[in-house]
């Protein structure tokens, strides 16, 4: 008996693995190897922001000529410029986008106009008479961002009820923006520092009435801006990306802090002693905040400077520090 | 046992259902209960690996197994058997049938040895079924699988919505909901006067 259960239970075995060992011959796939080796590089999340169902089907569509290898905004740069390595050709990466909330109407800022207890979802809720908030433009905070996420980099504040985005999470793949029913999240450029936190269209006076941190168009930060970045559409200003260096004076002086200043505290800068007075930093400065005469060591006027690093990285002997924030590097600015 | 083949059906489809009152196959009930879509996906996969594996363990138990008087090897030929067929199957539908592997692929792996699977090739065996009433078991068994388990994916995912207590969020709810549904399935007892 037991010769019998050993010998059927080895044949058993013996005839499996032989079937599967013709079967691994005959059978086998031929992948081809470039697919398999920039499958092994794109960052696997099967996340679709390329366009494509997963990352193999992006592999092969790439292997096959059909698009560019700096279309997966989750590996940004580094995957693309490995893709090009592996396939021999020349590319220019994508810029890295995160997603950010463009709204700051929380659940005290801007009330609700009645009770809703329906799904907590925020394209359900917004059916019904544009979704609960005072604003009709505004975040609903019901978490449909925080479900659809497919790198867990959204979280809701409870207290609040906005959305919070973890930008080291974020890959920028869009998913967020695209199902956001309100269009409060928005892509820009990983390096954006400032950035406009409302989207209401409204006059001003119908944005005052709804919400304490709505842009109601007032126009100041279109007249401080020094470098002529901002320009008022549609009761809103809109941001030219191009001319706008971060300097922040639109977030410092808007009334209703309706932008958002991704820097929390702003150093100020310190000329050293080293400062041969060449006055590079006095024609750069938009903020009139450096004076001095020439040959002679500049300072720095404390109380005008907004921080936004502009002399810093213009001095051409490094005499310029920028100090005062905690925690803050200069890499940043 | 000599039982009409539509009994067999019902009772294996729905009045003693292999999730809900046998409580077998829990682990991907409640792995992959959570969308609607992938539970579609997996209730075909076990239709599909059901069908196959009951076909193939038929003969081995009635051929070999039982004329060398060796049931009690029926474990683990079993699922060295079923576990190389689906093997098998895999790099089969890989060569031959790319979109039903896209469909089915990631999920044949997972219910290779699955107790579901092993616990219908069992059963047949127990209710010692002629091998039509066998197919009929198993496809029922299967409809019933997929039939429950996209069931249970809708109201999980009502159920992500609903103001449930923190204690209770998850698992334990799902489970509470699925002895609820496993109640209501109470009602089709005696179906067609089919039990087995």
């Amino acid at each position: 008996m037991i010769i019998i259960s050993i010998l059927l239970l080895g044949i058993l075995g013996i005839l499996m693995a032989t079937i599967l060992t013709i079967a691994h011959k005959k059978l086998a796939v031929s992948v081809d190897e470039k697919v398999a080796l920039l499958t092994k590089v794109l960052p696997n999340a099967n996340c679709g922001a390329c366009g494509y169902a997963g990352c193999e089907n992006y592999a092969e569509a790439i292997v096959k000529g059909e698009v560019e290898p700096n279309r997966c905004p989750v590996g940004g740069k580094e995957v693309a410029e490995r893709i090009a390595e592996i396939l021999g050709i020349k590319i220019e990466a994508k810029e890295k986008m995160v997603a950010v909330l463009t709204c700051q109407g929380g659940i005290e800022e801007c009330k609700e106009r009645f009770i809703y207890d329906g799904h907590l979802d925020c394209k359900e809720a917004n059916i019904i008479h544009q979704g609960m908030k005072a604003c009709p433009f505004g975040c609903l905070g019901l978490g449909t961002c925080v479900n659809v996420c497919p790198f867990g980099a959204i979280k809701m504040d409870e207290k609040k009820r906005l959305p919070i985005i973890d930008e080291d999470k974020c890959t920028g793949c869009g998913i967020c923006v695209k199902e956001c029913p309100k269009g409060v999240l928005k892509l820009i450029p990983k390096t954006k520092l400032v950035y406009l936190a409302c989207v209401s269209p409204d006059k001003g006076k119908e944005v005052r009435e709804v919400c304490k941190v709505g842009c109601f168009a007032c126009g100041i930060c279109v007249k401080v801006c020094p470098y002529d970045a901002l320009k008022m559409e549609n009761n809103l200003p809109v941001m030219d990306l191009e001319k706008c260096i971060d300097c922040g004076i639109c977030y410092q002086k808007c009334p209703t802090k309706s932008y958002v200043d991704k820097v929390k505290k702003r150093p100020y800068a310190l000329i050293d002693t080293t400062c041969n007075g060449c006055g590079e930093c006095v024609k750069v400065c938009q903020f009139k905040a450096i004076e001095g005469n020439p040959k002679e060591r500049h300072k720095v006027i404390i109380e005008k400077c907004v921080g936004c690093g502009e002399c810093f990285r213009v001095c051409p002997i490094k005499a310029i520090t920028m100090v005062g924030a905690l925690g803050y590097t200069q890499k940043v600015i | 046992m000599n039982i009409s083949p539509v009994k067999v059906f019902f009772a294996s489809f729905l009045v003693q259902n292999i999730l809900l009152m046998r409580y077998i196959g829990l682990c991907p009930f409640f792995g992959v209960s959570t969308r609607i879509s992938t539970s579609f996906g997996m209730g075909l996969a076990v239709i599909f690996v059901m069908l196959l594996a009951t076909l193939i363990t038929y003969p081995i138990y009635h051929f070999f197994l039982i004329p060398l008087n060796l049931q009690f090897l029926r474990t683990a030929s079993f699922i060295l058997v079923i576990a190389s067929l689906v093997q098998f199957v895999e790099m089969f539908l890989k060569k031959s049938y790319r979109q039903l592997y896209n469909a089915l692929g990631i999920y044949l792996p997972l219910i290779t040895t699955n107790c579901a699977i092993l616990g219908t090739t069992f059963l047949v065996i127990d209710y010692r079924f002629h091998l039509l009433n066998t197919i009929i078991f198993a496809l029922g068994t299967g409809l019933g699988f997929m039939l429950v388990i996209i069931l249970f994916a809708a109201i999980r995912e009502k159920l992500d919505y609903a103001p449930i207590s923190h204690s209770f969020k998850g698992y334990p709810i799902a489970f509470i909901a699925a002895s609820l549904v496993s109640l209501a399935f109470l009602g089709f007892a005696n179906l067609f006067g089919a039990s087995l």
